[in-house]
């Protein structure tokens, strides 16, 4: 429901008062559903992992295999995917990063055509022409870009264009902790609140940077504080908790929905892999600590405690989950790779 | 040489070295000679560099020379900009020319301008270097070369190496001068050990200090029949298809132009007025950039030198595509150099 004249931008004293958004607890069937999204990321990215390193040597160059150039893997982010993504519907737009795969998941990208476009097909979301960092699927709002924090600015007119067209739609923006340092980002936390545009910022903190570790990077320990500074509502979720990330990304999008403005959360998860498929890790002085952390036993755990899962359901959803991305594989490598005649194609509509 | 004559053994005349580690040795070179040298960029310190531009320099100069930022380009070039007008000397990475949207109006607004704003009086001595060039389906956002868009814009230099012995030469070069120099690598004349590279990535290099002067070409291959004007990654790809055409009577002159402002028109034109056929290969932008530069050079100066039409490869104008065969299609790839160089020869 809007609030106002689609696409006027709301002066801030005609807003209606803030009103703390009720918890948002999962219930049984969603919880299981978290964690199937969560399995069903994880089988994929292992499967990109091990397609991408067929055919790179001898020893590695990175131009060459069946999915040639660079790899930016989500494993260790899956609940932020899931958390977030649970809320929305496929009008809803979300706009992700170099590291996109989760959040496309989780969205309900076509996961056959973006495999294809990972494998440079002709058959995939973008022909082959746009790669792993360029994933656009119309059909579900979703798109990435591999410059950082630009992804934020389109969000806000993928907002607007929702308000104007009389909708409840909203728009996710995501982009990593490196990214609160640029300029669009600022930019962009500036512009939604003054335009009261249905979207919600969120901020993936998995501590890096490529290299540069966060305290390096960042002059604040939480860039909730930098959203609260703009005059939105923002919070810091810890311990990359799937259902604190659902309840606090519920509260969020449903204030958007309402015509109340953007909100900002930032979520401290955990980037399991290195930066990009070939990177050394030299520089992590984390690592020991990875497989303690990663999310996805944590939560199996939980739901196991809470008699929603056995050994027998987890086999079972991973068993499903492998069966889905498999058929995804080989649709890729079914299909055909673009005619190099046809480079020039698509530069103007 | 005998034991006797020589107690000290003396230090290495020259080395073998891949286009980055001699990049690095020129930048180790500087920053020990001159205290205002510094490096600011994103993951130069432990890192070393994405693309191996700075490995070592971290536990040599320290973090406060080597210096990790931020992934804000529009601050720590800016910061560039002015530790410049103070008297520092730095040099700063912008990891990838294509990341050029993010900061641009610092790098040709300020950069660029203020020595000629400020009538002379402030000068900008500083260095920005990155990486560039495709072919290793990195997609439309990291596989530009961008070159002709910075030579566009008035008041920065433009250097590009393609060899180890330039690479040194010109970073020292670019250090020294007084005006922004802009120092394009790109990613395959490096000598990565995780993309695949020409043997020429890796050659002599003297150890000491020298010079490779900005502005001018170099001759890298003398020929009768043809002149190739070319620069970076395609200088290898021309020089593969000079020696296969060679097998078959047709003599090429290549020409490494080294840097792209101030360009070398006299050296273009030289050798045009020696084979009377130009072939341009350029890996960036086939439309207002550096191949109708190089043409215009002639036609302005004396198309009367010219025994043929000239052909031009170069990106058709497309974003440059992922998949390796449209990627492939759209690059100077020797394929497409031999072709032109065929046609314009008439062989
Ligand atoms: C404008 C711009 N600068 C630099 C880069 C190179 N780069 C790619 S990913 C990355 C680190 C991003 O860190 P963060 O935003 O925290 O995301 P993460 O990789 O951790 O998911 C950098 C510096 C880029 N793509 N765009």
């Amino acid at each position: 429901m809007t609030t106002q004249a689609p696409g006027r931008p709301t002066p801030p004293e005609q807003r209606p008062p803030e009103q703390p958004g009720l918890p948002h607890t999962p219930d049984d069937e969603t919880r299981l559903g978290l964690y199937r999204t969560m399995v069903l990321i994880r089988t994929y990215e292992e499967a990109i992992l091990r397609e991408y390193h067929v055919d790179k040597g001898p020893g590695f160059d990175i131009g060459k295999g069946l999915i040639p150039g660079e790899m930016h893997l989500s494993a260790g982010q899956e609940p932020v995917a899931a958390g977030v993504c649970a809320h929305l519907s496929t009008g809803d737009a979300v706009t992700a990063t170099h590291r996109p795969h989760h959040l496309a998941i989780a969205h309900g990208v076509d996961m056959n055509r973006m495999t294809a476009e990972i494998f440079g097909r002709e058959t995939g979301l973008g022909r082959g022409r746009g790669g792993h960092m360029h994933l656009f699927d119309p059909d579900v709002h979703f798109s990435c870009s591999g410059i950082i924090a630009e992804g934020y600015p389109p969000a806000l007119g993928q907002a607007f264009a929702f308000r104007r067209k009389g909708t409840d739609r909203i728009a996710v923006a995501v982009t990593g902790e490196g990214a609160a340092n640029q300029g669009a980002f600022h930019e962009s936390l500036n512009l939604a609140v003054l335009w009261n545009l249905p979207v919600v910022f969120v901020v993936e903190d998995n501590d890096w940077g490529i290299s540069v570790p966060r305290s390096v990077s960042t002059c604040v320990p939480s860039n909730a504080t930098r959203a609260e500074a703009y005059g939105m509502p923002a919070e810091r979720i810890e311990d990359n908790a799937v259902e604190a990330i659902y309840d606090a990304a519920g509260r969020a999008v449903e204030r958007a929905r309402q015509g109340r403005g953007p909100s900002l959360l930032e979520i401290h998860t955990l980037r399991m892999w290195g930066h990009f498929e070939g990177d050394a890790q030299a520089y992590r002085v984390d690592l020991t600590d990875v497989p303690g952390r990663d999310p996805i036993p944590t939560y199996e755990r939980t739901l196991k405690a809470a008699g929603l899962l056995d050994d027998e359901a987890v086999s079972n959803i991973k068993a499903e989950a492998a069966t889905r991305v498999e058929e995804a594989v080989t649709f890729a490598k079914d299909s055909l790779l673009p005619d190099p005649a046809d480079a020039g194609k698509y530069v103007f509509a | 040489m005998t034991l006797t004559e020589s107690p000290a053994a003396p230090a290495p005349s020259s080395q073998r070295l891949t286009t980055a580690k001699a990049m690095v040795q020129g930048l180790e070179l500087e920053m020990a000679r001159d205290d205002s040298v510094i490096y600011l960029g994103e993951d130069v310190g432990s890192y070393g560099g994405i693309f191996s531009s700075t490995t070592g320099l971290l536990d040599r100069f320290g973090p406060e020379r080597v210096i990790d930022t931020p992934i804000s380009e529009t601050a720590f070039i800016g910061l560039g900009i002015g530790a410049a007008v103070e008297g520092l000397r730095p040099v700063v990475e912008l990891m990838f020319a294509d990341f050029m949207g993010v900061c641009l109006d610092q790098i040709y607004n300020h950069m660029a301008k203020i020595h000629y704003e400020s009538g002379g009086n402030v000068k900008v001595p500083m260095v920005l270097t990155t990486a560039v060039g495709g072919g290793y389906s990195d997609g439309a956002q990291h596989s530009q070369c961008l070159w002709g868009t910075f030579g566009h814009l008035p008041g920065m230099k433009v250097v590009v190496p393609s060899n180890p012995y330039d690479a040194k030469g010109l970073i020292i070069s670019a250090v020294r001068d007084d005006n922004p120099v802009v120092y394009m690598f790109h990613k395959g004349v490096m000598g990565l050990p995780w993309m695949a590279k020409n043997p020429r990535s890796m050659g002599e290099v003297p150890a000491g200090d020298y010079t490779v002067p900005i502005g001018e070409a170099s001759v890298v291959r003398e020929g009768t029949d043809v002149t190739v004007v070319t620069l970076s990654l395609s200088v290898h790809h021309a020089l593969d298809v000079a020696d296969k055409l060679a097998e078959d009577g047709v003599e090429t002159e290549v020409i490494d132009l080294r840097s792209v402002v101030p360009l070398d028109r006299r050296a273009i034109l030289a050798s045009v007025g020696k084979t009377g056929r130009l072939v341009v290969v350029d890996e960036d932008y086939l439309s207002y950039g550096l191949s109708g530069e190089v043409v215009a050079t002639i036609a302005d100066e004396d198309p009367g030198l010219l025994r043929a039409p000239v052909a031009r490869v170069a990106n058709p104008d497309v974003p440059i595509p992922y998949s390796r065969p449209l990627e492939y299609a759209v690059l100077p790839r020797p394929e497409r150099i031999e072709a032109a160089i065929r046609k314009v020869v008439g062989a």
